[in-house]
């Protein structure tokens, strides 16, 4: 890792008229790293990552992009940065290749590059397409062509897949994953899906109400707890009193009502569970499914907030 | 050289823009045949002679006192000699109906309806009579509203009908010569004026309308997070417009010249001087009307409170000098007002540069300030 961070941002503050979306924050990110910006929606995750395209301004604080600010270097980083906004929606009536044509322009590239980019993303049935015809996960392929045509040192992706179904999120996955391999550049992503940070950014950083909560690598954030393993239960449904869960005693139990499921961590398989069971005994419930399954990243968020990353 | 300028980002930039705007079909429709369409309607409307049909109500006092047949002796004899009568009409009155028959100006009808005078006063006030007569003594008293031009030309022929004795006086036009020679017809009044008015219309929706939809769409700020500069981005949208713009226009042209026979009787380079002027006065009132909304509702209210009352005063249709006197101070320096009344000295009048050039520059003049202005305030995130 060279020494100099790409991405330096300092004590960064910003406010809305209503909502006070940043506060406080302090990033490092170095050059072939990939860092995924999790939390749920309305954490300040996309005011954090304009802040660093320089689409905002931060109240306080200082961002540095390679060493440099935005103010009078936006000719200089506009060219080393990728973006993809949020929900930005290209000319309907230009075609797949005419977009990339147009955007490869701003860049002075050639087409060559396009056909690249085209390859890269997969396009190429689509070449001739306008972009109103494209399926969801097709447009953002586009969009996430149109930020990689600059071959930028730092990519910046504002929930690339939100609203994507799996195949076409696995799809941008593997376009990153290969990115990933060449460890040239860049990538902050900011997501709510616990499962993308973790198949593609070796550094996630947790937020919430504009506060970094934990960063670390997903060992890291996960390992602190290593041990712990969590139980996922039903109850047979006759039987079911929420309140006799939420007695007090030895196991913190999350309730999920909709669902009609309980979790909660235990440390010692061997000695926790027999007593988990007869918590339940001492209260006649009876259990219908029972399952263990590793800690994940959303269950760290659950422990940090109380609230799930989807909430 | 040319693969230099094929990678240029407002070649660029103008190839989608054209792409973009001819591949909408509304842009081919609206832009050029609707135009054409509006003088073609407007055009037949008021080149043929128009026939004159009028409803007079005559006032039989069948209320308080009994009727004297004396008293309407004029009209009555009138009635009864020259005028056919219809019968009870649909709305229930005795009628009689006279036609002045007129090859050159068009043939007047009047529908003369016997009703009481609180009856005719109520079809006054809904518009549909303009004229009151009542007979007393064997003289005709009209009762019109003065203001009411269309009620003093019904008065003016029917006080020529009764001028003399109840009898009414032939029509003769031997001194009356119909306009009809190219430059004075109304259809020559309107096409300048229908180019104006597409070179606003379109400039101020075409412009304004796509950068606040881009601007809804994110992709303003996709754009400019880009080493694309902004100066492009707008003078490719005006190059595009402008030229759309010259398209339709000499379209709209061309058919009226084919269709009416239109001719531009002034200096073509001042024409054209006078277009660019055009273009560019509208082009600044777009960007500064779009330089800060992202919602393409409020975009459309600003759109239209610019356009609509321009549409009105301007004179597009009608000459304005029929509004009062006071309101012409307001009138005449609109951007769309300069730009009619210059297109149309050139077209009509046979102007040139002289009557052409100080309309132009306050144009231009305008339009740079608007556009600087817009720029200033612009909103590209």
């Amino acid at each position: 890792m060279d020494q100099v961070p790409v991405i330096e941002v300092k004590a960064v503050h910003k406010s809305f008229k209503t909502v006070h979306a940043v506060k406080g924050i302090d990033l490092r990110i170095f050059k072939g790293q990939f860092v995924a910006l999790l939390g749920p929606n309305g954490a300040g995750k996309t005011t954090l990552v304009e802040m660093i395209e320089g689409i905002q301004k931060p109240d306080q604080g200082e961002i540095h992009i390679m060493g440099k600010k935005w103010r009078g270097n936006e000719d200089e980083l506009h060219q080393i940065i990728g973006i993809s906004l949020q929900e930005t929606r290209y000319i309907d009536k230009l075609t797949v290749w005419e977009t990339l044509k147009l955007f490869s322009s701003f860049f002075n590239l050639e087409k060559d590059r396009v056909n690249e980019i085209i390859d890269i993303t997969g396009l190429e049935e689509k070449r001739k397409s306008y972009i109103v015809n494209l399926s969801g996960g097709q447009r953002q392929r586009l969009a996430m062509g149109i930020s990689l045509l600059n071959s930028p040192k730092i990519l910046l992706l504002d929930e690339p897949t939100t609203g994507l179904d799996p195949n076409a999120r696995r799809e941008i996955w593997s376009i990153l994953l290969k990115l990933k391999q060449q460890s040239e550049t860049s990538l902050i992503l900011t997501t709510h899906y616990m499962e993308e940070a973790e198949q593609l950014c070796n550094h996630i950083i947790i937020i919430d109400q504009g506060e970094i909560l934990k960063e670390g690598t997903l060992e890291q954030l996960l390992d602190e707890s290593q041990d712990k393993k969590i139980v996922e239960f039903t109850l047979e449904e006759s039987q079911f009193s929420a309140d006799l869960l939420m007695t007090p005693s030895a196991f913190h139990i999350h309730w999920d009502p909709v669902n009609k499921k309980g979790s909660l961590e235990i440390n010692q398989l061997e000695t926790d569970l027999p007593e988990f069971f007869k918590f339940l005994n001492q209260r006649n419930l009876q259990l219908k499914n029972l399952e263990f399954r590793k800690r994940t990243l959303d269950d760290l968020f659950t422990q940090l907030t109380g609230r799930h990353l989807h909430e | 050289m040319n693969k230099f300028i094929r990678q240029n980002q407002l070649y660029q930039l103008i190839l989608a823009r054209v792409k973009e705007t001819i591949r909408e079909p509304g842009v081919i429709f609206w832009g050029m045949i609707f135009p054409m369409l509006m003088s073609l309607g407007l055009g037949i409307a008021f080149m043929n002679k128009t026939d004159i049909f009028r409803k007079v109500a005559v006032i039989t006092d069948n209320g308080v006192r009994t009727s004297n047949p004396d008293t309407n002796l004029t009209l009555e004899s009138f009635f009864s000699k020259k005028a056919a009568q219809v019968g009870l009409t649909g709305d229930g009155f005795t009628s009689f109906r006279y036609t002045i028959k007129d090859d050159k100006l068009g043939n007047s009808t009047f529908l003369f309806q016997k009703m009481s005078w609180d009856k005719a006063m109520v079809l006054l006030k809904r518009g549909s009579l303009s004229i009151i007569l009542n007979e007393k003594n064997g003289r005709i008293e009209y009762h019109f509203d003065p203001m009411n031009p269309d009620a003093q030309l019904t008065y003016l022929k029917l006080s020529r009908i009764f001028g003399g004795n109840g009898v009414p006086v032939g029509e003769n036009h031997e001194n009356i010569q119909p306009l009809t020679v190219s430059g004075t017809r109304y259809i020559d009044f309107l096409i300048p004026g229908l180019i104006a008015m597409g070179v606003m219309m379109s400039t101020m929706w075409g412009i304004s309308y796509d950068i606040i939809e881009k601007r809804s769409k994110k992709l303003l700020r996709r754009m400019v997070a880009t080493p694309m500069k902004k100066s492009h981005f707008l003078i490719a949208l005006m190059t595009v417009r402008l030229v759309m713009n010259f398209v339709e226009g000499a379209l709209l042209f061309i058919f009226a010249s084919l269709v009416f026979g239109i001719t531009i009787q002034g200096n073509l380079a001042a024409l054209f001087m006078l277009f660019i002027a055009g273009n560019m006065v509208f082009a600044g009132m777009a960007i500064f009307i779009s330089s800060h909304t992202s919602n393409t509702e409020v975009g459309n209210g600003f759109i239209n409170a610019v356009v609509m009352p321009m549409m009105v005063l301007s004179g597009i249709f009608f000459s304005y000098h029929n509004f009062p006197d006071w309101s012409l101070y307001f009138i005449k320096p609109l951007p769309l007002t300069m730009l009619a009344d210059g297109l149309r000295s050139i077209f009509i009048e046979g102007a040139g540069f002289a009557e052409i050039t100080i309309p132009s520059l306050i144009l231009a003049a305008t339009g740079i300030l608007f556009f600087a202005t817009g720029l200033r305030i612009f909103k590209w995130h």
